[in-house]
């Protein structure tokens, strides 16, 4: 060997080529345990990382196809920054660059990593303590007058907590306590930076922040010493150590645990614009309320008053009522006699048409027309009668047989039915006749009785 | 101190429109209390419209502690 070393002068490709055929061969298959950090995943969709533990790291690739397929695991295990993990792989060697690296074929996830278990019991150690008992827990301040900031002077979170407090507050004074958030220095610098602060007047609350980093960056923060100083200190401290899902153990140990710097800024202070608002409530409260007790007392005193009336007003208010009754009793009265008038003299109207008197003037003209009518119609009548008797009379004088008689003519009849006689044979020898002349009346005896002649000699 | 002064009185404030609206006072205290009440109003609406704020650096020099104006915020917009 010795003899190879000095005489055999290698180039560095050479050494590498040999390096590469020892690692390649020696370690052509082995099973690693370790946390994943700095995970990259290029868009070549291969996943490069870090493989490490407390004391040594290692460089790792994993090549999308050969894990997607010949692994035929469950597609939802995804390698996480921090993650436990077992791997399988061989170790390959970069001659180009003298470095090497692991490919691995198979990852399956473990439990917890040594990282984690150091976390796990120093977490355990300091609940059992009681250092993150709720009782332990200091209240916030309502409106701090300054707040003490433990965090790295330059970039985002400073900014964020900056920008924060003023959108929230504009009038509260901010001190930063500058340290390093990361590194070996860093747990040193927070404890002694939370020390220093509460010699400070005036501060009334701590936020302790960093932004988000990989469970390793966040070591400070799983720091017993700086837990200790959290729970040391006699101003409220509030832990931002950014992590949405993660707890470090200075989360546990603070007062108060915000998600991010900038939540833990509006966790400590309110926001003015509702204070102003609420002081303005309360004002408005006040004043509403004065008003309502005085018009309240205005209205009982008035009560009051309405009760003491002069007697003298009362008696003259009674006047005023009895006037009144008086007038309104007359026009009452009134009102009714002018309503019985009205239906009097309806009445009486009504009566007047129903009065017998025109019609009995009506019928004593009718009357007195038909009188007039029936006289004349009488005396017409009459005339009408005078005028025909007087003719009758004519005619009966000039029929009356008496005319005849005074003609010298006679009128026979048998007696004593009173039969006119008009042929002799009618006759019986010694019947009685009575004959009716001109002037007065014979009675004789038939003698005798003669037929009817030829010679005419009944001829008068 | 200032800060205390403003929660204090916003706690007094508080309790005397509570005191007020429960009717638990006579006149004599009601007026009282207003006028108390108007006044911290007014105290903590003035803090509140206070708009300055100074940001520092807390920092060590030769040991001793030392309070330096901090110029990173000018940085910030």
């Amino acid at each position: 060997m010795e003899r190879a070393g000095i005489r055999d002068i290698l180039t560095v490709s050479a050494l590498n080529e040999r390096i590469k055929t020892l690692l390649e061969e020696g370690f052509a298959l082995v099973w690693v345990e370790g946390e994943v950090s700095n995970l990259r995943r290029p868009a070549s969709g291969h996943l490069y990382f870090t493989l490490k533990d407390a004391k040594s790291q290692i460089r790792a690739v994993i090549f999308r196809n050969p894990f997607a397929r010949s692994r035929g695991r469950t597609s939802d295990f995804a390698l996480e920054e921090g993650m436990s993990v077992v791997c399988r792989g061989r170790l390959t060697v970069y001659p180009p660059r003298g470095e090497y690296q692991l490919i691995i074929d198979a990852v399956e996830p473990r439990g917890l990593g040594a990282l984690q278990k150091a976390f796990e019991q120093l977490k355990a150690r300091l609940e059992a303590e009681g250092l993150f008992a709720a009782g332990r827990k200091k209240p916030l301040p309502f409106l701090p007058a300054r707040i003490g900031v433990v965090t790295s002077p330059t970039g985002a979170v400073v900014r964020d907590i900056l920008t924060v407090t003023r959108r929230r507050f504009p009038s509260v004074n901010i001190l930063i306590a500058p340290v390093r958030v990361q590194g070996p220095e860093a747990p040193a610098e927070i404890i002694r930076a939370l020390g220093d602060l509460q010699t400070v007047p005036n501060v009334d609350v701590i936020i302790l922040a960093r932004g988000g980093g990989s469970l390793e960056d966040l070591a400070p923060f799983n720091d017993e010493g700086v837990a200790r100083a959290i729970a040391r200190s006699r101003i409220p401290v509030i832990s931002a150590v950014g992590h949405e899902t993660d707890f470090t153990i200075a989360d546990f140990t603070a007062d108060l645990r915000a998600p991010t710097p900038s939540a833990a800024a509006e966790q400590a202070l309110p926001l003015r614009a509702e204070l102003m608002e609420s002081v303005g409530s309360l004002r408005l409260r006040l004043i509403r309320r004065r008003r309502q007790e005085t018009e309240r007392l205005r209205e009982r005193l008035a009560g009051f008053l309405k009760r003491l009336r002069d007697p003298k007003r009362r008696l003259a208010d009674i006047r005023i009522a009895l006037d009144d009754f008086g007038e309104r009793m007359r026009i009452s009265v009134a009102r009714l006699q002018a309503a019985r008038r009205r239906e009097w003299q309806n009445l009486v109207l009504r009566l007047g048409h129903k009065s017998p008197r025109g019609r009995i003037v009506e019928y004593r003209t009718l009357l007195g027309g038909l009188g007039k009518s029936l006289g004349a119609l009488w005396e017409k009548q009459a005339q009408r009668r005078k005028d025909r008797v007087r003719s009758a009379l004519a005619l009966l004088d000039s029929l009356s047989p008496l005319a005849v008689l005074r003609r010298g003519y006679s009128i026979t009849r048998l007696l004593p039915e009173g039969v006119i006689l008009r042929r002799a044979d009618s006759a019986a020898v010694g019947r009685d006749i009575s004959v009716l002349l001109s002037a007065g009346r014979l009675e004789a005896k038939i003698t005798k009785i003669f037929k009817e002649q030829a010679d005419g000699e009944g001829k008068i | 101190m200032a800060k205390e002064r403003f929660e204090e009185a916003l706690g007094k404030l508080e309790e005397i429109v509570r005191r007020m609206e429960a009717g638990e006072m006579t006149l004599e205290e009601s007026l009282k209390a207003f006028e108390e009440g108007i006044r911290l109003s007014r105290l903590c609406a003035k803090k509140l419209d206070e708009a300055d704020r100074r940001v520092d650096l807390l920092l060590r020099e030769e040991g001793e502690l030392a309070i330096r104006p901090f110029t990173g915020e000018e940085r910030e917009g």
